[in-house]
C-alpha cells in the first residue's frame, strides 16, 4: 500500500458538489499525475465539513490547512504551491469575519473551536464509499462488542444510561423506547430509520447519511439485536439522491464483508438492511404518518396508542429513530455511557447538531454540547450577524418551533429549556433573523409552511391552520385590528389543544412566540399600519423629499400607475391612494429625494 | 440518477472475504489504519511530535526530500507516534536540509544540516527523550502567525 505523505479531503457533500467539487476532485487528481504525485498526495473525497457558507472545502492534512470556497481552476495552485513547494495559498484561505484575519489552521477557527463532533465525527474525515476507512475508524466494532460480549438488555442498559434522547424532535429517551420494542413478543419487528427530514433549513440527517452512513447501518443493526429484530428500513425522501446512493454503497460494501446479511460475525445474529423512499412530505416525519407512507398507504398519521412499540409496520412492533439518534449509539457502546452522559446538561445528554441559517456569518452544520448558550452558538461558532446588523431573533425547531430573543442568548439550549422558552428542539434548524426581519411576516411564513403540509386528516389542523394564515396575511395588509390578535390566540391554543399529530399540535407555536416576544411589532402593524422593518410591501409608504427632489420627472416616468406628478424641474408628489407600492421610483431616483416610510 | 455502485472486487474478479469474526474485525482494524492514520495524527496535532521538514528549493536541492521520508518511514518502524509535515523555506538555506522538531508543550527546535545519520539521531535523542544533539539553529526571529 502507497505511504502518502498528504491526504487532500474534498468536501463531496451535496452543497458542496453543487459548487463543483466533482471538478475540483478530477483537477486536482490531474495535477498531481502530471507532477507525478500520485503517490505522494492522495485526494479524499469525504462527506459534509459543516462549514457550508466557505464551500467547496478542501483541506490539506497533515497540517490542516484549510481552503475555502476552491474552484476547480485553483487545483493548479494549490499543487504547485502546497504539495510541492510547501507554501499555502492564502487567498483561498478562511478570513475570519470578525477581526478580518485569515486563519489556515482549521483547529484556531472559531467555526470550529467550542464544536464536539459525536454524530458528525466522521464526516469530513473518511471517503464515505469506502467501508475499509470505516473500519479503520470503529466502525461495526461496537456491533461486534454487542453480539459478542453483551446481553440485548444490557444494550438496553448502556444506552439507558447514557441519557441519549430523541434527536427527531420528541426528545424521548431512545434507551426506554428499545426496551418497550425489546418487550413485545411477536414472530417479526422492525427496526425503522426516519431519514425524512423535513424542517426547512435543516439538513443534519443528510449530511449524516451522506458522510458516515455506515455509523447509521450499524447502529440499526445493534437496535435490531436489541429488540429482536432482523430486519431494518430506512424511510428517506427521494429528493436526497446522493444520501441515497452512498447508503446504497454502503450497504452492498457491508453484506460483502458480512457485516450486515446471515449470520453477523459468526454470531448467528442476522440483519438486513432496506431502504423505503419517501415523497417529501413534512408530515410523514411524525411516525405513525412515516409507517403508513412505508406500506405505501397514504402518509397520514394515526392515533396514538396504539405506539409503533406495539404495533407499527405491517401491523409489527417496530422502533423507530432518527438518523442523528442512531449516529451516537456506535460511539456511546464503544466509549461508555458515562463519558457520553459526561457531555451535556443536567436533562439532556450529548451533543446536538444544529443547522445555521439565516443573517449568520457562518452558515453550516454545528455540533456543540447541550447546555451552550445561544450567545456562543451565534456570536462565537456563527461568527455573529451578518453585515454588523442587530441581532433581533432566532427560530429553533424549524416550523414548529418558536422564536427566542435577546433575552434568552444566555439561556442554555437543552429540551427542557427551549421548550420552557415556548420554543423546541425540533431537528436542530436554527435560522437566524435581524432587525430588517418583520416577525409577522416570518410567523406568515411558517404559517405558509405548515398550511401546505398539513395532510388534511384533522380539522382543526386543515382549516384552522388556514385560518391563521388569513388573519397574518391580512395584518401584514394593514386591514389588521385588535380583535384580530385575541383572535390569533385564542385559534392557536385550539388548533394546538385539538390536533391529532405533532405537526398540528405544534404549527401555531411560530404565531405564539411571535405575539409573546414581539407584541409591539404586531400593535404596530394594527394601530400604526407600520412595518418596522420595511419587509411587509402593504405597509411601505413612498415620500417624495420636496426639498432633495429636483424634478428630473425620471420617477414619474418609471411609475406604472401614474401615481407621481408635478412640474419639470418643480418638486414631485405621490399620490399614496394610487400607489402600488412597486419601489420603481425609489429605484430609479438619482438623488436620493424618494424614501420609505 | 444511476450511479454505478462501487464493488470490492480485487483485481481478478474476487469479492472480497467474509469477516467471521470479532477478532477478525479487530485484526482488520488494525491493518487498514495506515489508511487513515494521517488524518487521525493531525486530527491533535499539538498531542503529539511534530516533525517540519523544510522543503523549498534549496531544501529540496540538499536532500530534504531522502530525509523526510526516512522520517516518514522511520517513525514508524520505531512506533513513535509523531507527524511529519512538509513546509516551505524556513530561511535558512545555509543549513539544508532543515528540520523543525515540536515536542508537545515544548518550543519548536530546529535542526539544519540534517543527514540520514542525524536524522536518526534526532529520533533516538530528542524526539524520544527530549535530549539536544548538535545543529541546533538558534531562533533569532519573533514569528507573528
Amino acid at each position: 500500500m502507497n505511504k502518502y505523505k498528504m491526504h487532500l479531503l474534498v468536501c463531496g457533500g451535496t452543497g458542496c458538489k453543487a459548487s463543483q467539487s466533482n471538478q475540483i476532485v478530477e483537477q486536482l487528481n490531474a495535477e498531481l499525475e502530471s507532477h507525478g504525485l500520485e503517490d505522494e498526495a492522495k485526494v479524499v473525497v469525504t462527506g459534509c465539513f459543516g462549514f457550508c457558507e466557505q464551500g467547496p472545502i478542501v483541506k490539506v492534512i497533515p497540517d490542516n490547512t484549510f481552503y475555502t470556497q476552491v474552484k476547480p481552476e485553483d487545483a493548479k495552485e494549490i499543487i504547485e504551491e502546497h504539495i510541492i513547494k510547501g507554501r499555502k495559498v492564502h487567498r483561498l484561505l478562511y478570513v475570519d469575519p470578525t477581526n478580518k484575519e485569515s486563519v489556515s489552521d482549521s483547529k484556531h477557527m472559531g467555526f470550529y473551536q467550542k464544536q464536539i463532533r459525536i454524530a458528525l465525527r466522521n464526516c469530513g474525515f473518511l471517503d464515505p464509499e469506502d467501508i475499509d476507512e470505516s473500519i479503520a475508524r470503529d466502525a461495526y466494532q461496537a456491533l461486534g462488542k454487542a453480539l459478542m460480549e453483551m446481553t440485548p438488555q444490557e444494550v438496553i442498559d448502556v444506552i439507558k444510561k447514557s441519557g441519549l434522547r430523541g434527536r427527531g424532535g420528541g426528545g424521548f429517551p431512545t434507551g426506554l423506547k428499545w426496551e418497550i420494542a425489546a418487550k413485545q413478543a411477536s414472530d417479526q419487528k422492525y427496526v425503522v430509520c426516519n431519514a425524512d427530514e423535513g424542517d426547512p433549513g435543516a439538513f443534519m440527517d443528510r449530511s449524516v447519511l451522506e458522510g458516515d452512513p455506515h455509523t447509521v447501518l450499524e447502529a440499526m443493526a445493534i437496535c435490531g439485536y436489541t429488540m429482536g429484530a432482523d430486519k431494518g428500513l430506512i424511510y428517506i425522501r427521494a429528493e436526497y439522491p446522493l444520501a441515497i446512493h452512498r447508503l446504497k454503497v454502503a450497504i452492498k460494501q457491508a453484506m460483502e464483508y458480512g457485516l450486515l446479511g446471515k449470520d453477523i460475525l459468526g454470531t448467528g445474529f442476522n440483519f438486513d438492511i432496506e431502504l423505503r423512499y419517501g415523497a417529501g412530505a413534512f408530515v410523514c416525519g411524525e411516525e405513525t404518518a412515516l409507517l403508513h407512507s412505508m406500506e405505501g398507504h397514504r402518509g397520514e398519521p394515526t392515533v396514538k396508542p396504539p405506539f409503533p412499540a406495539e404495533s407499527g409496520y405491517l401491523g409489527k412492533p417496530s422502533n423507530v429513530n432518527n438518523v442523528e439518534t442512531f449516529a451516537s449509539v456506535p460511539v456511546i457502546l464503544l466509549k461508555g455511557a458515562d463519558w457520553f452522559a459526561s457531555i451535556g446538561s443536567e436533562k439532556s445528554k450529548g451533543t446536538k447538531v444544529f443547522a445555521l441559517a439565516g443573517k449568520i456569518n457562518n452558515v453550516g452544520l454545528i455540533e456543540v454540547p447541550m447546555g451552550i448558550t445561544l450567545r456562543e452558538v451565534i456570536y462565537e461558532i456563527g461568527g455573529g450577524i451578518k453585515d454588523g446588523k442587530k441581532f433581533k431573533a432566532v427560530q429553533t425547531g424549524g416550523p414548529s418551533g418558536g422564536c427566542l430573543t435577546e433575552k434568552h442568548l444566555d439561556t442554555p439550549i437543552d429540551f427542557d429549556n427551549l421548550i420552557a422558552a415556548g420554543s423546541m428542539m425540533g431537528s436542530g434548524g436554527m435560522i437566524v433573523m435581524d432587525e430588517d426581519d418583520c416577525m409577522v411576516s416570518i410567523a406568515k411564513f411558517f404559517l405558509e409552511f405548515t398550511v401546505e403540509e398539513s395532510c388534511g386528516k384533522c380539522s382543526p389542523c386543515r382549516i384552522g391552520n388556514k385560518r391563521l394564515h388569513e388573519i397574518l396575511t391580512k395584518i401584514t395588509e394593514g386591514k389588521g385590528t385588535m380583535e384580530d390578535l385575541e383572535l390569533l390566540k385564542n385559534l392557536s391554543g385550539v388548533i394546538k389543544d385539538t390536533s391529532l399529530c405533532g405537526l398540528g399540535q405544534t404549527s401555531p407555536n411560530p404565531v405564539l412566540s411571535t405575539l409573546a416576544n414581539f407584541w409591539d411589532e404586531y400593535v404596530e402593524h394594527v394601530i400604526d399600519k407600520k412595518c418596522r422593518a420595511g419587509k411587509c410591501t402593504a405597509l411601505k409608504k413612498y415620500i417624495i423629499d420636496a426639498e432633495a427632489c429636483v424634478g428630473c420627472t425620471a420617477c414619474a416616468r418609471v411609475c406604472p400607475v401614474n401615481a407621481i406628478s408635478g412640474e419639470r424641474k418643480m418638486p414631485h408628489e405621490i399620490n399614496q391612494d394610487i400607489c402600488i407600492k412597486c419601489g420603481a421610483c425609489y429605484d430609479k431616483c438619482k438623488f436620493s429625494a424618494i424614501f420609505i416610510k | 440518477m444511476r450511479r454505478k455502485i462501487k464493488l470490492l472486487t480485487k483485481p481478478g474478479g474476487k469479492t472480497m472475504n467474509k469477516i467471521n469474526n470479532l477478532a477478525d474485525l479487530r485484526k482488520m482494524k488494525d491493518d487498514l489504519q495506515n489508511k487513515i492514520n494521517l488524518r487521525v495524527k493531525s486530527d491533535s496535532p499539538d498531542a503529539i511530535v511534530q516533525i517540519k521538514v523544510g522543503m523549498a528549493t534549496s531544501g529540496i536541492a540538499s536532500g530534504a526530500k531522502e530525509i523526510m521520508n526516512y522520517f516518514i518511514e522511520e517513525i514508524e518502524k520505531r512506533n513513535v507516534e509523531a507527524l511529519v509535515i512538509q513546509v516551505g523555506d524556513m530561511g535558512y538555506c545555509y543549513a539544508e536540509p532543515t528540520v523543525e522538531i515540536t515536542r508537545p508543550g515544548e518550543d519548536p527546535v530546529v535542526f539544519g544540516y540534517v543527514t540520514i545519520d542525524r536524522a536518526d539521531e534526532i529520533i533516538e535523542k530528542y524526539i524520544k527523550n527530549g535530549e539536544l544533539v548538535e545543529g541546533i539553529i538558534p531562533a533569532n526571529y519573533h514569528s507573528i502567525d
